[in-house]
């Protein structure tokens, strides 16, 4: 998630955020898809291709030499370019979409087809020697998380933004915090009008009394309060 | 401005974007909205983007930076996507691109050459004067299949003996999978420092020239030569321009030059990409030629004509074929 200006810091070292800045002159953060959840979604189309071979080979078995000719060049299309022609369409193979992950270019444009290409190809050198082992060693050794395909198309993995409710605000009258805030302090506030609703009144109780020494309040009466002072931060007066 | 009013002003742009975006989002024969309104759009944008950098400096409130982090997310790739006109590029390849590509990495081409061709004579001479040797790279049964294949007692060469003509398709299918495969993947694994596009290129010089010694020895030459000198042409060269595309991710690798390898390792993706596409679609005309003519029944002089032919067509395409076209070089 997105908090103020010092903690998602372009450069902080230990995160599977990416950074890169727009030509519109903002940043734009991605959320890089690792190892475990890629593998899931490998898993799943291995399983959709088998089945498409399956069905395939049922059909084509009535057409004698013919069939098998045409069984043999969908085994070859099928082999290299079923993620191909899935990521140029929506960035994602069904396997990734399901996973909720989809491919793309470092700058965060949709996957060219050039790259997709060549991260495509590059698969059968990523494979080896058996299920991906010099993929696997190339994602740990980058921050991308980009196995050797990945890195020389210039691609990333990322996960799909959810598209997310508009979170309206609670109609607690604004009250004017105790004392003078910082903006992080004062983000802290916000924070927890937003995302209070995701945790149990407990939850909320407990971390309300952080501060009782400040403000003399326990309990429910503390959680009240700090609504009303993310209120009055949001709203004014 | 305190953050309410600022999203009370600005709601409506924002679910304007938002809702444009979704209709950018669908296919074009299916959107709503009109070109006027489509137009809007990289204006809209650049605003929402200017929001998003206020909200974040101003200190608003985190779910409120998010929000306007997704739009800012979603637009990007609509505002900057490709979009190609497949056709046209697809000639442009086929008359300009290739050849030119092949050209500009002639170096790659003459080592790719001589790591397939070197094996392959060696080999080839070796086999023609020993008939052991062809066992160390191929297995029994496969020899015995090899010869049974160009045994001049049967009357379709290059294919078994009970195979009948429905097979044709079956063989082109096959020749598809299998030699676009190959040249796949003596690009791909050049990627291991060039070691990968070596050992395919040598094995495959070892393989073809030691068949080629090996049947000659046994006098098949009447059955053999002609059958694989036709599709030879376009087979042995694309996959020789295959090796040059892995070797070209090789070099990059162990000699960056001025770059770090990694840009390297791009730059030489990027521009080995179309030796590879080349090479597949010379091996699926080959797999063409191999199915339906070398397979055929036509007399031997005219098997070695129509090959000088296709040989000197590969030739001039790749010296000649757009020199003088738009943009190249």
């Amino acid at each position: 998630m997105v908090f103020g200006m010092k903690e998602g810091t372009p450069d902080s070292p230990l995160d599977t955020l990416r950074w890169y800045e727009i030509p519109e002159g903002v940043m734009l953060q991605f959320r890089l898809a690792g190892p475990v959840v890629r593998a899931c979604a490998w898993a799943i189309d291995a399983l959709l291709r088998s089945v498409i071979y399956i069905v395939l080979a049922v059909v084509l078995s009535l057409f004698g030499g013919l069939g098998g000719g045409v069984m043999l060049i969908g085994l070859f299309l099928i082999e290299w370019f079923y993620p191909v022609v899935f990521e140029l369409h929506n960035g994602a193979t069904p396997g990734k979409r399901a996973m909720g992950i989809l491919v793309i270019q470092e700058n965060g444009t949709p996957v060219t087809p050039s790259a997709s290409v060549i991260r495509n190809l590059l698969r059968s050198a990523d494979f080896l020697p058996f299920l991906y082992a010099v993929g696997l060693i190339a994602m740990l050794s980058n921050r991308g998380f980009q196995r050797l395909g990945d890195l020389a198309a210039g691609t990333l993995v990322v996960y799909r933004d959810q598209i997310k409710e508009r979170v309206t605000p609670s109609n607690a009258p604004p009250l004017k915090p105790p004392l003078n805030l910082s903006e992080d302090e004062q983000l802290v506030l916000l924070s927890f009008a937003e995302r209070g609703g995701e945790l149990s009144e407990e939850r909320r109780q407990e971390l309300a009394n952080l501060i009782s020494q400040q403000t003399g309040l326990e309990g429910a009466e503390a959680v009240a309060a700090m609504t009303a002072y993310a209120n009055w931060i949001l709203k004014g007066r | 401005m305190k953050q309410q009013q600022f999203e009370t002003e600005n709601l409506p742009l924002w679910d304007e974007v938002e809702s444009l975006m979704s209709d950018l989002q669908l296919n074009r024969h299916k959107r709503q909205l009109t070109t006027e309104q489509h137009q809007r759009f990289p204006a809209l944008y650049r605003q929402i983007c200017s929001h998003y950098a206020l909200a974040r400096s101003r200190g608003f409130s985190p779910a409120l930076v998010e929000q306007l982090h997704s739009l800012v997310l979603r637009g990007h790739p609509l505002l900057y996507r490709f979009r190609g006109a497949w056709l046209w590029r697809t000639m442009q390849f086929i008359f300009a691109g290739f050849p030119t590509a092949v050209r500009r990495n002639s170096g790659y081409f003459v080592v790719s050459l001589l790591a397939f061709l070197l094996p392959a004579v060696i080999m080839g001479v070796a086999c023609y004067l020993n008939e052991d040797l062809l066992y160390t790279v191929m297995s029994e049964s496969m020899v015995a299949q090899m010869e049974q294949n160009y045994d001049p007692a049967n009357d379709r060469p290059g294919r078994a003996a009970e195979r009948s003509s429905e097979t044709d398709f079956m063989m082109f299918g096959y020749y598809i999978m299998n030699n676009i495969g190959i040249g796949f993947r003596t690009f791909a694994t050049g990627i291991l420092f060039g070691l990968g596009s070596l050992f395919f290129l040598m094995f495959n010089g070892l393989v073809i020239g030691g068949v080629a010694g090996h049947l000659s020895r046994l006098g098949y030459h009447d059955t053999f030569w002609p059958f694989v000198s036709g599709h030879g042409s376009f087979e042995l060269t694309a996959i020789v321009i295959s090796g040059a595309a892995g070797l070209i991710l090789g070099h990059a690798l162990l000699s960056p030059g001025q770059q770090t390898r990694l840009q390297a390792l791009k730059k030489g993706a990027f521009n080995a990409l179309p030796l590879v596409m080349g090479a597949a679609m010379m091996l699926l005309f080959a797999a063409f030629i191999e199915a339906f003519w070398s397979s055929s029944s036509v007399s031997i002089s005219i098997k070695y004509s129509v090959a000088a032919l296709l040989w000197s067509l590969v030739a001039l395409y790749l010296i000649f074929t757009g020199r003088n076209a738009h943009g190249s070089e």
